[in-house]
């Protein structure tokens, strides 16, 4: 990919004013009420009470589609632009780096203002599907989601007020949320509206690993193969929660990973009053991309993949503190893994990797800001610019 | 009373082996006679079971021998192909992520191929494809599954021995349409047959003993379990709601005709498994599972009770799921030859009895809560809890022969134009616009180059060769087949924006 970055980025020349594109991302249908659509190879298959869990050969869940191309791109511009927070230093793409799977490559998220967040920003990488979001699953939607990290004090520390007057008072944004939303005062929910028309246009079904699932089977490697099948056995039972197509069955399950040190105990899905016995509990994440997103888990603690897939090995309820009496999930147990097949399954995880649908990191933003540093700093990994 | 059909089993047809050709005077295929229903008698049953796969044309066979591994052949078979294994030790772990595969064991003086795990190997076998037929194995010391299935519909488990095979025996998942029949399973740590998450399932004529739970029907739908000889288990036939999972409710399963006895076994289920809190001496076991009917069952010597329903507020390990209704409901008690339960039962249970002033060895005991239950002639049981359970407005379930669908479920059709619409957008457009330059040429300036060749077209991207100079390659599509490359070529010629 690297390779067609650099060549579109000089192939482009940018115009001077903003025009947002009148075409769907790709792997986006334009149909009728200039709504896009996803279309993927996945939809040639049924699931099961249509959930989207299942086998080599079943189809996606339902997501969130049926944004204008306008809105997309509207959200695109947001996403990068470090307007959205108090002190503009700060983008959604500052901690969602495009280069780094849309995470942050850090094991926990730092805000504007420098405050170290609590948790690790995941990726978001087919977000779209998702129906609990945030690894607590505390919000269903990404509108409602999108707010949250934009008005809280340890990451964009904005206000509704002071976004709102930054977006009305730009040159460019009023003219762009007309052309997106047809409207002379911009307000909050169309905001959230682009951000999660941007966030649902990150697709990514086509690894190697999906052409082994739509039957041609060289796309793997012995080794990765052999990785898959300790993965979807009954000793490791990743894939119970896990599951494919998304490797994810999107339910909260308590696994009892660790916390780095000095951290407080994280409660997760169990803070919730009357959630008790899910205390300890976190959504299972998506595995996709899941090479580019290091560290792992909610805390961020792992620092590789082996190390990841070696918690499961380890015991069930090893690294629950003392006093924490957790209800952990009857799929933790005692796979004993060989470290050849801990070798296996992290080559297989590797074959989920894929950015071939990446969107295009605006080369200009609207707010005239310069784009934030973490992705500059990275821009020989960060793919398409325009 | 259910009619017994006489050729239950469904052997291989003779068209599989005529014109076959074997080498070798040691290991022949034996022709195995046809399938022929018997017909005199009194007027014909419609409880002939019927295969779940629609077949379609008969491909090629290959066949297995000792010292060659099963899945060099089924990596070779197409769709469609038979794969016989004759009779010797296979070390392997097999997995089909096709459709249409027949995996057939022949057995040839008593002797099947035995699939052996050396207690090393994880599953014996996984599959992931429609229509696929697992038979006449011996399958022991694996650590996880014996056979497993991920979102397999229309599949047929049978005639297979299991011994000593790690969680579960047999575990269809997540599948429609299935059959599980005359499999004799022992000495497994979780279910001996476990149903997962699937719709329209027939478990019948099994031998389930010395596990932890001998059938389990789990957040699955439409399921007949029948004539199945369940013995020295720790719990014998379980519906279950395990809360957590995607798929959220057990609805309408039958449970009858099956011999259901002495399971005591101590529990030797994992810590921590759904199965390690249910006590020895269970029977049937009903868990948050709705319009369960049990129906003439003989339930005997099973210590704890015969039949115990629960919500999962009762229950030990179960999880908090706001989305799965937690309550047993519509739980159906007909006629069932229930003796000597609840002999040596848990101290629970007594509490129980002494709150109804009763006293004895309980066949029947319901905790928690439980809407539109009802049991026919509950005097003939010692139960606990469903004293004000009314009678049902029916006494058999004859009328159904069995939940599996009429026709097998069909995969969707896609049409090959829909299938390039898919490749298209879902990969094309990455690279390439309509108009204008992506990583690619826009789609335009291919139209005009290869107007009406999709052939062309179809063929350069298998191995596309450099054209331009101030393009990079394009990466090969040859990961798809030749059916779906003319399609997209297709699609790509005639798409207009
Ligand atoms: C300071 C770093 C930071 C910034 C800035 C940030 N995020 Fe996040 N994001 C995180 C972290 C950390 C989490 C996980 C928080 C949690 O689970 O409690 C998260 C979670 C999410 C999720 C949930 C993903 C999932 O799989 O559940 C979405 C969606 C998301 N962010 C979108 C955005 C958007 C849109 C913006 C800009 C408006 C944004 N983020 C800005 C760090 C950040
Ligand atoms: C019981 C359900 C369950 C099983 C089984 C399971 N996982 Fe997980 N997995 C989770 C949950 C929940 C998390 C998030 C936990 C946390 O953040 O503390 C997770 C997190 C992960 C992560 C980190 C993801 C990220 O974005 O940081 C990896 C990698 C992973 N699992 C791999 C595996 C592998 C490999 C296996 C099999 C050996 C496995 N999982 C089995 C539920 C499961
Ligand atoms: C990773 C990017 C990428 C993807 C994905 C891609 N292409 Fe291309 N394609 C290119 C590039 C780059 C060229 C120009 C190659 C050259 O001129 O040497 C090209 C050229 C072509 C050409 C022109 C051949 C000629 O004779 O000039 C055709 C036809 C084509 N692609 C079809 C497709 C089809 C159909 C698909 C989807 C199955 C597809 N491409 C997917 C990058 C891609």
């Amino acid at each position: 990919m690297m390779l067609y970055a650099l060549l579109l980025a000089t192939s482009l020349s940018a115009a001077d004013g903003f025009n947002l594109s009148q075409s769907c991302p790709p792997s986006f249908e334009l149909v009728a009420g200039n709504r896009c659509k996803l279309v993927s190879r996945y939809d040639m298959y049924d699931s099961l009470q249509n959930k989207g869990v299942g086998g080599t050969q079943t189809a996606l869940p339902a997501r969130r589609d049926g944004f204008s191309p306008q809105q997309i791109d509207l959200g695109r511009y947001l996403f990068f632009d470090p307007l959205l927070s108090g002190n503009h230093q700060q983008a959604c793409a500052s901690c969602h780096q495009p280069a780094r799977g849309f995470a942050d490559g850090k094991a926990l998220s730092s805000g504007a203002n420098g405050q170290l967040g609590n948790r690790s920003a995941p990726s978001l990488w087919n977000v779209g599907f998702l129906k609990k979001l945030f690894w607590d699953g505390r919000s269903d939607t990404l509108e409602q989601q999108a707010l949250i990290p934009m008005l809280a004090e340890h990451e964009m520390a904005n206000t509704p007020a002071k976004l709102l007057a930054d977006l009305q008072a730009n040159n460019h944004y009023p003219a762009l949320f007309r052309q997106a939303f047809n409207t002379e005062r911009i307000e909050l929910s169309q905001v959230a509206t682009a951000l999660t028309a941007f966030q649902s246009s990150l697709v990514s079904l086509n690894s190697r690993y999906d052409h082994y699932a739509h039957g041609y089977h060289q796309a793997l490697t012995e080794q990765e193969i052999k990785g898959m099948n300790v993965f979807r056995s009954f000793v490791a039972r990743c894939a119970e929660c896990h599951t494919p197509p998304l490797f994810t069955n999107q339910q909260i399950a308590v696994i009892g990973t660790p916390e780095p040190d000095g951290m407080p105990f994280d409660a997760g899905a169990g803070a919730k009053p009357g959630w008790e016995k899910l205390r300890g509990g976190f959504k299972v994440p998506t595995l996709r991309n899941i090479a580019l997103t290091a560290p792992y888990m909610h805390s961020g603690r792992f620092a590789t993949l082996e190390e990841a897939t070696e918690f499961y090995s380890k015991g069930r309820g090893h690294a629950v503190p003392k006093g924490e009496d957790l209800l952990l999930h009857w799929h933790i147990w005692e796979p004993k893994l060989t470290a050849e097949e801990v070798q296996q399954i992290t080559a297989f995880l590797g074959s989920l990797t894929d950015e071939s649908l990446l969107p295009q990191t605006p080369k200009r933003l609207p707010s005239g800001l310069a784009l934030p540093t973490e992705i500059t700093t990275n821009s020989q990994t960060s793919g398409a610019t325009e | 009373m259910k009619k017994t059909t006489i050729a239950l089993a469904l052997l291989l047809p003779v068209a599989f082996f005529t014109g076959q050709y074997f080498s070798g005077p040691a290991m022949q295929a034996p022709s195995l006679t046809a399938d022929v229903s018997f017909s005199g008698g009194a007027a014909a049953s419609a409880n002939a079971k019927k295969s779940v796969i629609d077949h379609g044309a008969v491909g090629q066979v290959h066949q297995v021998k000792p010292g060659q591994l099963i899945m060099d052949a089924v990596k070779a078979a197409q769709p469609g192909d038979v794969i016989q294994v004759f009779p010797g030790d296979y070390v392997e772990t097999v997995y089909i992520d096709k459709d249409n595969i027949r995996l057939s064991g022949v057995i040839i003086d008593g002797k099947r191929p035995r699939l052996y795990g050396e207690e090393r190997l994880n599953d014996a076998i996984l599959y992931s494809g429609n229509n696929i037929l697992i038979e006449n194995f011996l399958i022991t010391k694996y650590k996880g599954n014996g056979i497993m299935g991920q979102a397999g519909n229309n599949f047929e488990i049978r005639h297979n021995i299991i011994e000593d095979t790690g969680v579960y025996g047999i575990f269809p998942q997540l599948g429609i349409n299935g059959l599980v029949e005359h499999n004799v399973i022992s000495g497994i740590e979780d279910a001996a047959i476990y149903v997962g998450m699937s719709d329209h399932i027939h478990v019948a004529n099994n031998e389930v003993f010395d596990s932890v739970a001998g059938i389990e029907i789990e957040n699955s739908r439409h399921a007949v379990v029948e004539n199945n000889f369940v013995h020295n288990n720790t719990g014998g036939i379980l519906a279950f709601v395990t809360p957590g999972l995607p798929i959220k409710d057990t609805v309408d399963v039958i449970i009858r005709n099956n011999w259901i006895s002495n399971n005591n076994t101590a529990n030797f289920g994992a810590p921590g498994s759904m199965v390690a809190g249910i006590p020895a001496g269970t029977g049937i076991l009903i868990m948050a599972a709705d319009e369960v009917i049990i129906e003439d069952n003989i339930i005997i010597g099973n210590k704890t009770a015969g039949i115990i329903i629960t919500d999962h507020q009762n229950a030990p390990n179960t999880t908090l799921d706001p989305e799965s209704d937690p309550t047993p409901d519509k739980v159906m008690i007909l006629n069932n030859l229930m003796y000597n339960n609840g002999y040596d039962t848990i101290a629970e249970a007594k509490v129980l009895l002494a709150t109804e002033f009763k006293q004895g060895q309980p066949d029947i005991i319901r905790v928690g809560n439980s809407n539109g239950s009802c049991i026919n002639n509950p005097q003939q049981y010692i139960t606990v809890g469903v004293s004000k359970w009314p009678a049902c407005s029916f006494t058999n379930t004859d009328s159904v022969v069995n939940y599996l669908l009429e026709e097998p479920a069909a995969p969707r059709t896609v049409a090959a134009d829909e299938k390039g619409k898919y490749v298209y957008l879902g990969v094309c457009t990455g690279c390439h616009a309509y108009t204008g330059r992506l990583i690619g040429p826009p789609v335009q300036v291919i139209q005009s180059l290869y107007m009406d060749e999709p052939q062309a077209l179809a063929d350069y991207i298998l191995n596309p060769m450099k054209k331009r100079d101030d393009y990079p390659a394009m990466p090969k599509q040859d990961y798809l087949d030749a059916e779906t490359r003319l399609a997209v070529a297709e699609y790509m010629l005639k798409v207009g924006n």
